[in-house]
């Protein structure tokens, strides 16, 4: 990929971004103008509002149509801003930790995996091995839960009913583990800055070995039921496209970036916790429709049963907290540490003013983000298909909004 | 790497490290020329972040950041300059489309304007907000007494 | 009196045939009082079927099992508030699902049951039926105009859209069926719906597997035709509650809906009644030729009894299988009853079969008879009712334009290819 390439696309993405914003700009604002008509002939503004059963939450997504063609998009998000960043001033770093699952609820384990390391870079206190053994587990855990929650509402969006049901109720494993390991199933709050608080219960490694053996046939089940069936193929296959320039011009990533061409993950790029010393591959796909980053996070689930396998067979004993004073005063200074969500690059940015509050805590969502890459991957489309694509990116609400 | 261009800008250009992570102090001036030259030639082609701080006892009140990422290189590097309240910043836009979104949001909290953006309204909060919450000096209690006095015609119980 | 009835049950033709309108009023009510009891059964084993394809268990607390759940569900819509937009138009809004379910239910006069159990033997009967069941586009493209609101237009002239085109490769598909009734000495077809089964009986193979694969294309064509001629998945995008369009029954709310419902179910059970008659032998049980002994006779005219017996007898387990929970007592209660209600028919029909066992006109073996043709045509129909519970829930859904591509594009092409071949096969070659 050499600059070049990259500039060229980059500014033909451009151009067409904002000839057609202007276009929409013009339906939305100049409605009665005299001399202009109220729509052109053919066009139609169509509101899929903030409660709509395919909109994973409260989303808002304005269709300007041709017809049944989408020409362009607009969506309106923050009907679930909370203002978590404005907490965070009001808060100090460990009173803050719940807080952060609470932004993307599917995958909570992950965000406090990124928080928890954020503040112990900032710190210069490195988690102990053990409960680096431990929090690879129960994110990789969690990874696969939200990749079913994700496989079971995609399906369902473009009509599958069934694997709805089945996706969830192996999930309920998964959220038994969390429920015995920390008390909570969804909104986990598992790990504590320097290391984890609980200890793995007895049982634990039995328990995540009974999952792994009672799942591997699961996805086989999932992938029965939809990756060659005819509908499902005619339904994803070319829907959505975005090139991996575009993509990278955009800033999306995780599984929609991978499924576009992009061999980039930062478990291996950048490797954090104990991931350095698993063995696992990044799956990639060809066309970065929805059909690939389908086929990308099912192989995602099985490289995450690969790691988990790996990691619970070996879990080195010692100390799960690591060197944290009592009340935690990071110097001054400045940090970003991220991760590699089940959405993409969660970042967090931390800046301290020596004080027990962070002075201000930026959190970089992945489906924010990705969701600004709606508007070019929908261009074209019919509206049965922008359902299925809003689908395909994996958003939550709670992530983009905060 | 910041060598050769400390030569051209002199110093506006203050490479920093902290913790391990390098990041640039740059002057307001120099922004778009530093950023576009990030991307062109130094391969900075991901733009992971744009963020803002607010320092209200400082003379330029607030820090614009910017957090890039080079796939080829494998690196990361931050990029901070100092505005001051009111003024305006060249949008990135053009450099990295991922740029729109997030200068919007950055706009949404902190009210720092970016010339060149294509369409800079707000995007989290609703329309019609008064204020920019990220600001130190919002009033959250004042905010949430207006509102109920003007909505629901009593007074607020906070 | 007994005469009367005697002399109905000894005619071996319809009662429009015989011109005896007593009797045909007669079939009328007990087809309508049975087409209503199917769409309620229907309504039940779909809800159940779907929550065990779904790992769930359906309905279990109306009635034992969820069985009394239509009838809470067909009581509420009743109750329900009877809302009509203001600015629809009211004698068209009244009128729509009314034209919908009367072009479903004007299909059954044709639908043979027997050689004689049938309204009305017409001899255009299939060519009536086409041109009936068509009338079912007219209730859907005016329900959603009567309702004033773009999306259930938009969702009406889509179904509409959807159902005429899959009716070209339903009408040829069906023209190839009625094509193979001709292949007999004397060179002539019909269009009845008992003569196509007369056919059928006469060339001693059912029409699917006549010439095989024509006849099975054909069924196949058809079969899939139907599907989407009842707008039931996968090609239910535009009743979908994840689209945007909600469909033409947005505004219908309680029993207006219903009669919706009733239309859709009733559609389905009738096409699929046409599909049996075409091409799966109709009333005939299977092997008609093949096992051809009266013991045989005798063995197969034992299936309704057991079929019966074997669901009294799962009744009876799901009864004994209840907790035993003082809360449980009047569902125990209830699915006993049932059960025991199930095994007095399985053993009124072991009786009626083993008394009539044989092939002379007495009573007890007319009554054989009848029950016998009934059954094993319910039953096929029955199979076919499972398919379509079956398509829904395990696949998705097509996209409109897809849909339409399928209908004109490849469904169209292969009817008529495999109506040219039948052709050549049947009619040329020989």
């Amino acid at each position: 990929m050499s600059a070049e390439t990259n500039e060229v696309s980059s500014r033909a993405l451009l151009s067409s971004d904002a000839s057609n914003r202007s276009a929409l700009e013009r339906s939305h604002l100049d409605l009665e103008t005299a001399e202009k008509p109220y729509l052109d002939s053919n066009e139609l503004i169509i509101n899929m509002g903030p409660q709509h059963p395919a909109t994973h939450g409260v989303l808002r997504v304005i269709l300007k149509l041709d017809g049944e063609r989408v020409l362009g998009t607009e969506c309106v998000i923050g009907y679930l801003h909370r203002g978590v960043e404005k907490i965070a001033e009001n808060r100090t770093y460990t009173m803050f930790n719940p807080y952060v699952d609470r932004m993307d609820y599917c995958a909570a384990v992950s965000n406090g995996l990124g928080y928890c390391e954020a503040v112990e870079k900032l710190l210069n206190v490195v988690a102990p091995p053990r409960a680096q053994y431990i929090r690879v587990i129960l994110t990789e855990l969690n990874r696969i839960a939200s990749h079913q929650l994700w496989l079971g509402t995609h399906a369902l969006d473009i009509g599958a009913m069934t694997p709805l049901f089945y996706t969830f109720r192996d999930r309920e494993e998964i959220l038994k583990i969390f429920e015995k390991y920390c008390g909570a199933r969804l909104t986990t709050h598992a790990f504590r800055i320097g290391g984890c608080q609980y200890e793995t219960y007895a049982g634990f490694e039995k328990d995540v070995n009974n999952f792994l053996t009672f799942f591997a046939p699961k996805i086989d089940e999932y992938e029965t039921l939809l990756t060659t069936n005819r509908i499902w193929l005619e339904r994803t296959k070319n829907v959505g496209v975005i090139s991996g320039a575009d993509a990278i011009a955009l800033g999306v990533t995780g599984p929609v970036l991978r499924a576009s061409g992009v061999k980039w993950d930062l478990r291996k790029a950048q490797p954090y916790a104990a991931y350095s010393e698993f063995d696992f591959e990044i799956p990639v796909g060809t066309n970065g429709d929805t059909y690939d980053r389908y086929l990308v996070r099912m192989e995602e689930m099985r490289q995450s049963m690969r790691i988990i396998e790996q990691a619970v067979s070996r879990i080195p004993e010692g100390a799960i907290m690591g060197k944290v004073p009592k009340v935690i005063k990071p110097p001054v200074g400045e940090i970003y540490h991220s991760i590699e969500a089940p959405k993409g690059e969660l970042g967090y940015f931390i800046v301290s003013d020596g004080s027990t509050q962070p002075y201000r805590l930026r959190v970089r969502p992945p489906s924010f983000v990705n969701l600004q890459a709606l508007d070019v991957m929908v261009r074209g489309l019919l509206v049965a298909d922008v359902v299925a694509v809003i689908g395909t990116i994996d958003i939550v609400l709670g992530e983009v909004d905060r | 790497m910041v060598e050769k261009y400390r030569s051209q800008y002199g110093s506006g250009l203050d490479p920093l490290t902290y913790l391990g992570q390098n990041y640039l102090a740059v002057d307001r001036s120099l922004i778009p020329d530093i950023l576009r030259l990030l991307r062109e030639e130094e391969q900075f082609d991901y733009c992971v972040d744009i963020t803002a701080a607010h320092y209200p006892k400082r003379e330029k009140q607030f820090d614009v950041i910017w957090i890039l990422y080079s796939f080829p290189r494998n690196e990361r590097v931050r990029v901070k300059t100092q505005i001051a309240d009111g003024a305006s910043i060249a949008s990135s836009v053009s450099i990295w489309p991922t740029a729109n979104w997030l200068e919007r949001e950055v706009y949404d909290m902190f009210g720092i304007q970016f010339d060149g953006h294509p369409d800079l309204k707000r995007i989290l909060l609703p329309d019609g907000w008064k204020g920019h919450p990220l600001r130190k000096d919002y009033g959250i209690l004042q905010q949430d007494k207006e509102w109920v006095q003007i909505n629901l015609g009593i007074e607020s119980g906070q | 009196m007994p005469n009367f009835i005697m002399s109905y049950l000894g005619s071996t033709v319809t009662p429009g045939e015989a011109g005896s309108q007593f009797w045909a009023l007669i079939y009328v009510l007990i087809i309508f009082a049975g087409v209503s009891v199917a769409v309620i059964c229907m309504n039940w084993i779909e809800r159940k079927a779907l929550a065990h394809f779904q790992i769930r268990l359906g309905p279990m607390r109306v009635g034992p099992h969820g069985l009394l759940q239509p009838f809470a569900d067909a009581l509420k819509l009743m109750l329900k508030e009877d809302i009509i937009p203001a600015e629809a138009d009211q004698f068209v809004f009244w009128v729509a699902p009314l034209i919908g379910l009367l072009a479903a239910f004007t299909v059954y006069t044709v639908i043979p049951f027997g050689p004689s159990q049938a309204v009305s033997d017409m001899n255009i009967g299939i060519l009536f039926m086409l041109g009936v069941s068509s009338l079912g586009v007219l209730g859907i493209v005016v329900s959603g105009w009567a309702s004033n609101s773009h999306y259930p237009l938009i969702g009406a002239l889509r179904s509409s859209a959807q159902m005429v085109s899959y009716e070209v490769a339903m009408g040829l598909a069906v023209v190839s069926a009625v094509l193979m009734t001709s292949l007999n000495a004397s060179g002539t077809g019909t269009l009845s719906m008992i003569g196509i089964v007369q056919a059928q009986q006469q060339q001693g193979v059912w029409f699917i597997f006549k010439f095989f694969p024509l006849g099975f294309l054909a069924f196949v064509i058809f079969a899939i035709a139907m599907v989407a001629e009842t707008n039931r998945a996968p090609f239910d995008m535009a009743e979908a509650e994840s689209e945007l369009t909600a469909g033409y029954h947005t505004e219908y709310s309680g029993l207006r809906w219903s009669l919706f419902m009733l239309a859709e179910y009733a559609a389905m059970i009738a096409v699929s009644s046409i599909a049996v008659t075409l091409w799966l032998g109709g009333w005939m049980r299977p092997f008609p030729n093949l096992l051809h002994a009266p013991a045989w006779d005798f063995i197969f005219s034992l299936f309704p009894g057991l079929t019966f017996g074997g669901l009294a007898a799962i009744a009876m387990i799901g009864a004994a299988r209840m907790p035993a929970h003082s809360f449980f007592r009047i569902q125990r209660i209830g699915l006993a009853v049932f059960a025991a209600l199930l095994a007095f028919s399985a053993l009124l029909l072991l009786v009626i079969a083993i008394a009539g066992r044989s092939a002379d006109t007495s009573v007890a073996a007319r009554f054989r008879e009848g029950i016998d043709y009934v059954y094993w045509f319910v039953l096929k129909v029955a199979v076919f009712m499972y398919l379509f519970i079956w398509y829904r829930a395990t696949w998705p859904r097509y996209r409109f334009d897809q849909l339409m591509r399928i209908g004109w594009k490849v469904m169209l092409p292969i009817s008529l290819g495999v109506l040219l071949l039948t052709a050549i096969v049947g009619v040329i070659l020989p």
